[in-house]
């Protein structure tokens, strides 16, 4: 044994607690991270790595930005593996209405200090020459970009110097996380960030997973230059209950074509749906007509930690000592992870944060 | 409602073997292989194999598809799964230099026209794989160098025997050392290293303490045999020590998915045949029929173990591949990035190994056999394919 408990122990090392494992040391903290699998080999290794500002509200602007700003110092730091890609993101304009969003939505990110270009149908051709003619036009956010997560959350792991430990965790409470084979880890702060899993270690917790597919081609380089999204993607991705698929296409730094994108509520088993894959696929094509033609290599599915208000949940679980929550990040946890560290170790240490705390405290959600 | 009563997957001779005893036993049978024309890897272009003129009069419907699926488990009432193996690629420097292919890759290869006339050739690696190359590539014309056996002579001896308790296979065996008089075989020796500017030019040959140089324009290497379990797995079967686990019938785990061939276990054509024969007529409905087989598969299960042990590849054959030598080709991954990974999982996301076009299916058998990492994870597509493929057809 390596003496003392830590002063905060991290269930989970996906992006969401590698970041906040690595803040926390930062900070001083002695930190142990417990990992049932390969670090970052959960949601993490599953999404499309698209760091993106979203303005939709202002708490999702705060994160996503604030988080984006981190990203930018840190990925300088780290290795190749990372596949940092700076290729921004083109939301894309079937008609005038969309269009009309498209102008909303640039006035906000302007508002907000974020560059963004709107273009018009030629513009839009000459920026991504893979997407259909008759499109009405786009938006061009040019800080956003594509990385590669597990690299990152190993990364983040390996030089935060935590312990990392392999193990199981059955249930978090004030006395500890107890393992699946009896040991109970004990420390100054116990934070949940299992991810889509954290609900099962914390009855009452409200997380549940919403699955994606995604499709990875072979290198096609130049096809894509943008991570390509369609404006309708809010309304479909988002659309209240049913499963939905929308347009969410990004290149990657080897120069394969990946995918997107799909959402199913209630669907839990791992394997291929066929029938989204496909309506996502051909919303793909109805975009990009010669996508159908790339070589596929491999399909897969993820999932994502759905919250009721689509905030994440961040800090002290109300009605505990020392249980805290770092989870629930849907699909924005590789955008938010570093801003969530920062975040967690923020408000452990005393410190002011950067951006208000308060929309993602855990006590939002009135369990007592 | 499936329009066939079986479907087979595979067009080599397990896969026709069962598609004849269930069409000539009544059943509407497709055969769905990845190739225009039927044979798999050894008769494939053959014309008077007497199996595929069998075949061809049986009834059973061909069917060309480079996409297959777990989409395939609906083009049956019953479905047969005969895709065979690959070969098996241990890194080792050079290898990946022009010049160098597989002793698979070699037959094909001449089989298409591949001009080998005049050509130096070293074939190496285990198996009686090498004495068929060899024969091959020396009727053709080549200047076959040597043929370099890792077993040692002692257990290659003990193989002859087995031959005898095998007619046919011995057959085989004296019409292959006929065109091989004047070809140096050598047991217990391998190659070390290809070397060469841009092409292979020369290998280092070992045996024991000695090694030398032996000059070459190709050389074929040949470790043993992967089965294609791939879509096996897609379809939920389970597998034993990495084949497909079968039952009397040939069933597999799955109701009405049956499996027959190498993918069963590494065993020759014959094993196959006869797994292929029990499968389709069980399939069909001929338990009967099927059992009348099952000594005579028994035999060849038996002369399998035989053979896997006389060609049980020596330890030192895994460890040939230095720090700098690639392991990865889609990628480009070198065995010192993935030197200390504690599994193929973690090696996979932090090294992008086996991430590439084939999937794992080079380097995640090599670093199951030189690094004792576990089984991969298989997901759609088996085989690249075009995004359009993975559409579900408007049809089904
Ligand atoms: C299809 C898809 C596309 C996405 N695209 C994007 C995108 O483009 N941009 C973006 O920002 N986000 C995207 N996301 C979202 C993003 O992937 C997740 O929000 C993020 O990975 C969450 O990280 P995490 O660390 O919270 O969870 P995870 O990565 O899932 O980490 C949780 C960890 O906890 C471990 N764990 C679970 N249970 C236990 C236990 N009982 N004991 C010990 N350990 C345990 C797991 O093994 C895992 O490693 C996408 C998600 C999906 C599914
Ligand atoms: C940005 C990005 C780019 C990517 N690019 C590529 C790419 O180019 N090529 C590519 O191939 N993938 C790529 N991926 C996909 C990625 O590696 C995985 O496919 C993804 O993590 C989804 O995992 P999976 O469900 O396919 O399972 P896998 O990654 O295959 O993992 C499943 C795990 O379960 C284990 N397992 C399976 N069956 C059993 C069993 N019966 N018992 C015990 N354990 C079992 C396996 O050993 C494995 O560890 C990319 C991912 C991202 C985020």
């Amino acid at each position: 044994m390596n003496g003392a408990a830590p002063d905060v122990l991290i269930v989970g090392g996906g992006i969401v607690g590698a970041a906040c494992a690595w803040e926390c040391s930062l900070g001083g903290l002695k930190v142990m991270v417990v990992e049932a699998d390969v670090p970052g080999s959960g949601a993490t290794a599953a999404g499309m790595g698209h760091i993106v500002a979203m303005e939709d509200s202002t708490p999702e602007f705060h994160l996503t930005r604030y988080s984006q700003i981190i990203w930018n110092e840190l990925v300088h730091e780290m290795p190749a593996g990372v596949e940092y890609l700076p290729c921004g993101t083109l939301w894309v304009a079937v008609d005038e209405e969309e269009m009309a969003g498209a102008r909303r939505k640039q006035a906000s990110y302007l508002g907000r200090g974020v560059p963004a270009e709107l273009l018009d149908a030629r513009q839009l051709a000459e920026a991504e020459p893979s997407l259909r003619s008759g499109l009405v036009g786009g938006l061009l956010v040019p800080e956003d970009s594509a990385l590669y997560p597990p690299v990152a959350a190993q990364w983040l792991l390996t030089q935060s110097g935590a312990e990392v430990r392999r193990g199981r965790v059955v249930s978090i409470s004030d006395s500890g996380a107890q393992l699946e084979d009896g040991t109970l880890l004990t420390a100054g702060i116990i934070v949940n960030a299992a991810g889509a899993m954290s609900s099962k270690l914390m009855p009452g917790v409200p997380v549940t997973p919403r699955k994606g597919h995604l499709v990875i081609t072979e290198r096609y380089p130049g096809f894509l230059r943008h991570q390509v999204v369609e404006l309708g993607y809010l309304k479909s991705a988002h659309a209240a209950g049913g499963d939905s698929v929308a347009l969410n296409v990004q290149p990657r730094a080897t120069g394969q074509v990946l995918i997107g994108s799909s959402r199913q509520h209630g669907a839990t088993h791992k394997e291929i749906d066929r029938p989204i894959l496909s309506a996502m696929l051909r919303r793909a094509e109805e975009y990009l007509p010669g996508i159908m033609d790339l070589v596929a290599v491999r399909c897969w599915t993820g999932f994502r930690a759905t919250t009721p208000d689509k905030l994440p949940l961040i800090g002290p679980w109300p009605g505990t000592q020392r249980v805290w929550l770092a989870t629930g990040h849907e699909g924005l946890g590789i955008t938010t992870g570093p801003a969530t560290g920062r975040l967690v170790a923020d408000l452990i240490l005393g410190r002011t944060p950067a951006i208000p705390a308060q929309p993602y405290l855990p006590a939002r959600c009135g369990h007592a | 409602m499936s329009a066939f009563d079986i479907a087979v997957v595979g067009a080599g001779p397990a896969g026709i073997a069962a598609a004849c005893r269930a069409a000539e036993n009544g059943a509407r049978v497709v055969v769905i292989d990845d190739n225009p024309a039927p044979g798999g890897q050894i008769w494939r272009g053959e014309k008077s194999e007497p199996w595929i003129e069998r075949f061809k009069r049986s009834g059973a419907v061909l069917e060309r598809d480079t996409a297959v699926d777990e989409r395939v488990r609906q083009r049956g009432a019953k479905l047969i799964l005969a895709t065979g193996a690959r070969e098996l690629f241990l890194p080792f420097p050079g290898w990946t230099l022009p010049g160098v292919t597989g002793v698979g890759g070699l037959q094909a290869l001449i089989k298409s026209g591949l001009a080998v006339k005049g050509m130096r050739v070293v074939i190496a690696g285990s198996g009686p794989l090498l004495l068929a190359a060899a024969s091959l590539a020396r009727s053709k014309g080549a200047v076959v160098r040597l043929v370099a056996e890792q077993a040692p002579g002692g257990r290659v001896t003990g193989f002859a025997g087995a031959l005898w308790r095998h007619p046919g296979k011995a057959l085989q065996g004296a019409e292959l050392i006929l065109t091989l008089i004047g070809v140096r075989y050598d047991a217990g020796c391998f190659v070390e290293e290809a070397c060469g500017e841009g092409q292979v030019e020369h290998v280092r040959v070992r045996r024991g303490e000695r090694a030398w140089e032996e000059k070459c324009d190709l050389l074929a290497v040949g470790f043993g045999l992967v089965p294609n379990t791939e879509l096996a797995a897609l379809l939920g079967c389970d597998l034993d020590s990495g084949f497909v686990r079968t039952g009397d019938w040939q069933q597999t785990s799955v109701p009405g998915v049956y499996a027959a061939g190498e993918l069963t276990g590494i065993g020759g054509v014959e094993k196959s045949l006869v797994e292929g024969e029990i499968a389709g007529l069980a399939a069909a409905g001929r338990e009967a029929d099927a059992e009348r087989l099952f000594s005579r598969r028994a035999s060849w299960k038996r002369f399998a173990a035989r053979l896997q042990s006389a060609f049980a590849l020596e330890p030192v054959l895994k460890k040939l591949a230095r720090e700098d030598t690639c392991v990865c080709r889609c990628e480009d991954v070198p065995l010192s990035e993935l030197k200390g990974r504690a599994s193929w999982r973690e090696a996979k996301l932090q090294t992008r190994c086996g991430m590439g076009s084939c999937q794992g299916r080079i380097c995640g058998a090599a670093t199951r056999e030189i690094l004792g990492w576990g089984a991969d994870s298989v997901r759609p597509p088996a085989f690249p394919t075009k995004v359009r493929n993975l559409i579900e057809s408007k049809s089904s």
